[in-house]
């Protein structure tokens, strides 16, 4: 009796799932993770942070818009974007790729979270792909906000030459630069088993290591500084081309499309100092200890950090165990 | 109708110049429980990891269905049901969601979800919180949401560490309940255990590992039998604690007692030969002796005892 009820036992249901690709998985954890970090306090905090970020601009702006040192600013859209937008864009977009990106693996272990998603069957990489891109869209709800924030401002002083058609690169470029900007906060929290580190990690290095290091090989190894990812974030500002020539007193274009970066900030301090005896109204502009990408180059840097970031960040992570 | 099964060959695991597990050879085929014991840090829950692909062997390889799980993570994985470590759900999820999740990743076919979801809920007696945010939970809430996790998709091999771990007495109950229910279909269920009750209830067979090594693996029937030196084991409580040393004695010098042992002041471990007329007779010697005899019983576990003597042999 007992031999046929052994021999009975019916098959657990389980054997007809069928696991999906790993592509599916991937947009099903996006969409989990995603939701998740919509729901978090983080997300609150950095939409509080940036909102607060939008109102300083608004409110320096508004009060001082008549005074001589905004005044050049308020009157042509493409230069009150490429110094508000080209400005603060890039620091809204490292601050939403610390907080999403900084603790994203790392978290995973410090929470035990990760021990949820290690007992399914499904691929690490699909785990941080799907993680990356939740972090991703989360980062663009906030650069969004952001956007609106200064469109809004821009539509109060130029009504319908609001939208000027560099935003739209500029947009491209800021989206860009957030993709490689949270691969590399992805890379480093994957290093890392607590949340904290990756975070103080990943903010220490945005925040001052990149623009130190860009110094570093610029004014003293003068030397062109292609390989720190931050110098490529001035392209967002650097689509707006536009800059006062210090000679002549006129709105010059000085948009460089190309993969040579140049030597000096159009319209920078040593180019207002005073205009040399020789050379055309361009070197002038170009004069200076520092450099700017062109935007052509801003983009392979970018798209550089993204490649090799992701690939370090998966490889290490395929390796990671969950001890 | 396949054979589920587990395989573990020459697995070791070494933490730097540590071997917390050392060329396990283990295999588990069809349909049954098994007890997985040994003492804190012998090993089970880096076995059970490497077995799931949370960690990575030194050496040796283990297989889930015949599957190498090293080399085929999802593949192995899509047959089991595992849980592991107690791990936390995103806080803002609710047990619905969470098993939504689960159910979208494993991809439970969609006209099922429902009822399974429902199913497994109400196993874990949670079926009153399906709609509350994790955030709020106890560590027993959310473990019993952590094993309905595991049974979601209705596996057919089971990996549970510890499934009881955080529960309260009600809880690790009904944890032996789902696993007896588990038990009803063509099964294999592979849990870590420190509950020898838990163990002798509901496993059918038993390994002990103890310092990362195997020590040994069989039916239950046959390690208790094996084990056992045969003798029978009654458990005598006292009223009072037991006096001198020459008590002691006098206990053991009663017929038919082989070995007699104080566990605590008021109880007495006695081991003893023959058969129901001599326990008969020792028992109404030992009410004679006016010790304050209040309770005779048999001891909580054979297993205990065996698992203690095997791993204090280790030490
Ligand atoms: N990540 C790690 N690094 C170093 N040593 C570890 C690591 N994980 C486990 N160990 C060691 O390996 C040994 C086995 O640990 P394991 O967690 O497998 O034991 P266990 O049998 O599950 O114990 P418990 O019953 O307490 O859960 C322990 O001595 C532990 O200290
Ligand atoms: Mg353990």
């Amino acid at each position: 009796m007992g031999e046929t009820e052994e021999k009975t036992k019916p098959e657990p249901a389980g054997s007809g799932s069928h696991v999906p690709g790993s592509f599916q998985q991937i947009l099903k954890l996006t969409r989990a993770q995603f939701q998740e970090y919509l729901a978090s306090r983080r997300f609150v905090i950095l939409l509080g942070i940036v909102a607060m970020i939008g109102l300083i601009i608004t409110a320096v702006v508004g009060a001082f818009h008549d005074r001589a040192f905004l005044h050049a600013l308020v009157s042509s859209p493409l230069a009150f974007y490429g110094s508000f937008w080209g400005g603060a864009a890039s620091f809204v977009i490292v601050l939403s790729a610390v907080f999403f990106g900084g603790d994203a693996i790392a978290g995973e272990f410090q929470n035990k979270t990760g021990y949820f998603l290690m007992g399914l069957p499904i691929r690490r990489t699909t785990i941080y792909v799907g993680k990356y891109i939740a972090a991703l869209l989360a980062s663009i709800c906030v650069l969004f906000v952001f956007f609106l924030i200064i469109l809004a401002n821009g539509v109060y002083y130029f009504g319908g030459d609001a939208l000027p058609w560099q935003f739209g690169p500029s947009l491209l470029l800021s989206i860009i630069y957030l993709v490689a900007v949270l691969s590399t906060t992805f890379l480093f929290s994957s290093l890392f088993k607590t949340s904290a580190y990756g975070f103080v990690l990943t903010a220490i290095l945005f925040i001052i290591g990149f623009s130190l290091l860009q110094d570093v090989v610029q004014s003293i190894l003068d030397y062109q500084p292609w390989m720190v990812i931050s110098y490529a974030s001035s392209a967002i500002g650097g689509v707006f081309g536009t800059a006062t020539d210090p000679c002549t007193g006129a709105v010059i274009n000085t948009i460089n499309w190309g993969l040579n970066g140049i030597y000096g900030i159009p319209g920078g301090p040593a180019a207002r100092a005073g205009c040399p005896a020789t050379g055309g109204p361009r070197e002038a502009l170009l004069s200076g200890p520092t450099w700017t990408p062109g935007i052509a180059e801003a983009v392979v840097i970018m798209v550089g950090y993204f490649v090799i970031t992701s690939i370090v960040g998966l490889l290490s992570f395929e390796r990671e165990e969950f001890a | 109708m396949t054979h589920p099964s587990i395989e573990c060959v020459q697995l070791t695991k070494n933490f730097g110049t540590f071997t917390a597990l050392s060329r396990l050879d283990l295999k588990l085929e069809g349909a049954k429980c098994v007890g997985f014991l040994g003492p804190n840090g012998a090993g089970k829950t880096t076995a059970l990891k490497m077995l799931t692909d949370m960690i990575f062997p030194s050496s040796g390889e283990c297989f889930i269905n015949g599957i190498n799980v090293r080399e085929e993570r999802k593949k192995a994985l899509a047959e089991a049901g595992v849980l592991i470590e107690s791990p936390e759900i995103y806080p803002s999820l609710t047990p619905r969601q969470a098993l939504e999740m689960v159910c979208d990743l494993r991809g439970v076919p969609q006209n099922l979800r429902r009822d399974r979801i429902e199913e497994v809920l109400s196993e874990v007696k949670m079926q009153d919180w399906v709609d509350k945010r994790f955030g709020k939970f106890s560590k027993g809430m959310k473990q019993r949401i952590n094993i309905a996790a595991a049974l979601v998709h209705d596996p057919g091999v089971v990996i549970l560490d510890e499934p009881a771990t955080g529960l309260d007495p009600r809880g690790m109950a009904e944890v032996r309940d789902i696993v007896r229910g588990l038990k009803r279909r063509n099964r294999l269920i592979f849990m870590s255990s420190h509950i020898l009750q838990e163990v002798t209830d509901v496993c059918d067979e038993v390994a002990l590992i103890d310092k990362g090594k195997l020590l040994f693996y069989d039916t239950l029937s046959n390690v208790t039998s094996k084990f056992a030196d045969g003798a029978p084991t009654i458990d005598v409580g006292l009223s009072r604690p037991l006096g001198d040393e020459s008590t002691l004695k006098q206990v053991e010098g009663l017929t038919g007692v082989t070995s007699c042992v104080l566990l605590e002041p008021k109880r007495l471990r006695l081991k003893f030969k023959g058969g129901p007329s001599a326990q008969e007779q020792l028992l109404a010697s030992l009410v004679e002796l006016k010790i304050g005899v209040i309770t005779l019983s048999e001891p909580e576990s054979a297993l205990e005892e065996i698992y203690l003597k095997q791993i204090s042999k280790g030490d």
